[in-house]
């Protein structure tokens, strides 16, 4: 019975936070520095983490594409195979997870550090609210780079699928490219690659959450990041369920 | 040589004009989880006095000050900030308040990543946003000048000592020119000679600035230099409030004691 109780209070807590930073968002004065500061930390630090992610789940569903595909004797299908399940499918999910591990972790313990240190406390004791200047720019951060990441996953992992293809038989990048992307809509890619938002305010939300609302000295920094990356990581994947429908419904 | 100054003309010239209570808190309750911390407090200050609240460890001392800071939210009674009662106001308009508060924690609470400078100009760079930064620099100077941290500006909280980081904790918190300041525990863990020079600092402050204090300690000889008037908690209560001489008449057996172990 704790145990359901603690799930609905941890809910009821998380939206009661999140009311707090969508007021604090929306209302100036607006902490641009801060947020020009988070996108550099969670963008651009995330780029190579991200690049070798996709590089490597091009490179896993390249040989796996092509040794499926050639037992059905589709072979020709590569390029579409390949650009579906990358674009579509692995690239959204791959970047969701590898920033929540990187960037989420990150943000849970820095904040949870500064909680413990009554840092937080301090510059709520300044006359200033910490969810304009702390959990703000942070989340809007995760949901401005998510997607931009997820583009930079998408060709890491194309151009590296290609390159593992070209390895074994020889296939032009023009070739690859414009049979990938035959018949290929809008609508096909821009709801998957878009929908990272969502990640970017699960993962930011929850783990600014889990910092801001610590308790304990060094072993509350800890279970902050680990609860940031572990509920991050579960809520992104439990998103993505009601996403891929949701997409399928509005975007047949 | 520590200096020692006189406050006693400026409290008369104070009473005489007949100043309110700037801080006021009324029958205040605070309870964490089933231990009552707080048991029905109250008590006053007007501008220009110090208040030095005593008692031992746990007796919720540092929780008064983070409930008139508004930190905490009491379960009952109220604060009142210049007659404002603050308890429940949401965060924004607390903040409003807070501007004319000045909050030294117990370990500085500096911002690690920030140099000596930067804590200083953090206050400022928020709420004096019309301020040059050359403008902003030299109040940052200068209010490092008064706490006797010129010299440090470049240097990191973890690079300068717990006292030195107490003096910078105390220029952040008088960055905006507070009316209020709240000082808690500011002598904790430090040598005798860093403790007076830091109550020689508060006395020079309260001179110089006719601020309303109130300051947290177990430290008997501190609250007796820098203070006006004396409260002893114990158990959520105040057991006796008043002057140090008061104190010393009292036939309380627990004031005795507090007075002979300090």
């Amino acid at each position: 019975m704790d145990l359901v109780d603690g799930f609905f209070e941890w809910f009821g807590n998380l939206g009661i936070f999140f009311w707090q930073v969508l007021r604090a968002a929306v209302t100036p004065p607006y902490e641009w520095r801060e947020l020009i500061h988070q996108l550099d930390e969670v963008g651009s630090r995330s780029f190579p983490l991200v690049c070798a992610a996709g590089a490597a789940i091009g490179v896993i569903l390249s040989m796996e594409a092509r040794y499926s595909l050639t037992r059905f004797g589709a072979k020709s299908m590569f390029p579409v195979s390949l650009v579906y399940s990358v674009v579509q499918v692995m690239g959204p999910v791959i970047t969701g997870l590898m920033v929540s591990g990187r960037v989420g972790a990150g943000i849970g313990a820095e904040l949870a550090s500064m909680k413990v240190t009554e840092q937080i406390d301090a510059i709520e004791a300044s006359a200033i609210n910490p969810y304009r200047i702390l959990a703000a720019p942070r989340i809007m951060a995760c949901i401005l780079m998510l997607p931009l990441l997820t583009l930079v996953a998408d060709a890491s992992g194309l151009l590296m699928g290609w390159f593992a293809q070209t390895l074994v038989e020889p296939l032009s990048f023009q070739q690859f490219i414009e049979s990938g992307f035959k018949n290929a809509k809008l609508n096909s890619f821009l709801p998957q690659t878009f929908k990272t938002t969502v990640y970017g305010l699960i993962i930011g939300l929850i783990a600014c959450y889990e910092g801001m609302s610590t308790r304990g000295g060094a072993e509350g920094v800890g279970r902050a990041a680990t609860k940031s990356v572990v509920l991050g990581s579960l809520f992104l994947i439990l998103a993505d369920v009601v996403l891929v429908k949701f997409i399928l419904i509005v975007f047949p | 040589m520590a200096t020692t100054y006189d406050i006693s003309t400026d409290q008369v010239d104070l009473e005489r004009q007949g100043s309110a209570s700037i801080v006021a808190v009324n029958t205040l309750r605070k309870s964490f989880g089933s231990h009552r911390v707080l048991d029905g407090i109250s008590l006053s200050i007007a501008r220009g006095e110090t208040l030095a609240v005593l008692g031992r460890s746990g007796t919720g001392k540092s929780v008064l000050l983070r409930l008139i800071i508004g930190l905490e939210t009491p379960d009952s009674g109220s604060v009142c900030i210049n007659g404002q009662d603050i308890t429940g106001l949401a965060i924004d308009k607390m903040g409003k308040i807070r501007k004319k508060m000045g909050f030294l924690f117990q370990h500085a609470a500096l911002y690690d990543s920030l140099t000596v400078a930067e804590n200083v100009a953090f206050p400022l760079t928020h709420h004096r946003r019309d301020m040059s930064r050359a403008g902003r620099d030299d109040r940052v100077k200068q209010l490092l000048a008064e706490v006797g941290m010129e010299k440090n500006l470049g240097k990191m909280p973890s690079d300068i000592s717990g006292g030195m980081q107490k003096r910078v904790g105390l220029a952040r918190a008088l960055a905006l020119d507070p009316e209020v300041l709240l000082l808690d525990e500011p002598t904790a863990g430090l040598d005798p000679i860093s403790s007076g020079e830091i109550d020689d600092l508060i006395l020079k402050l309260q001179r110089e600035r006719k601020m309303a204090s109130i300051v947290v300690t177990h430290d008997l000889h501190s609250a007796k230099t820098i203070a006006t008037r004396l409260a002893l908690l114990d158990q959520g209560k105040v057991v006796i409030e008043g002057t140090f001489e008061d104190l010393q008449q009292s036939n309380i057996a627990l004031v005795k004691d507090f007075l002979k172990q300090s």
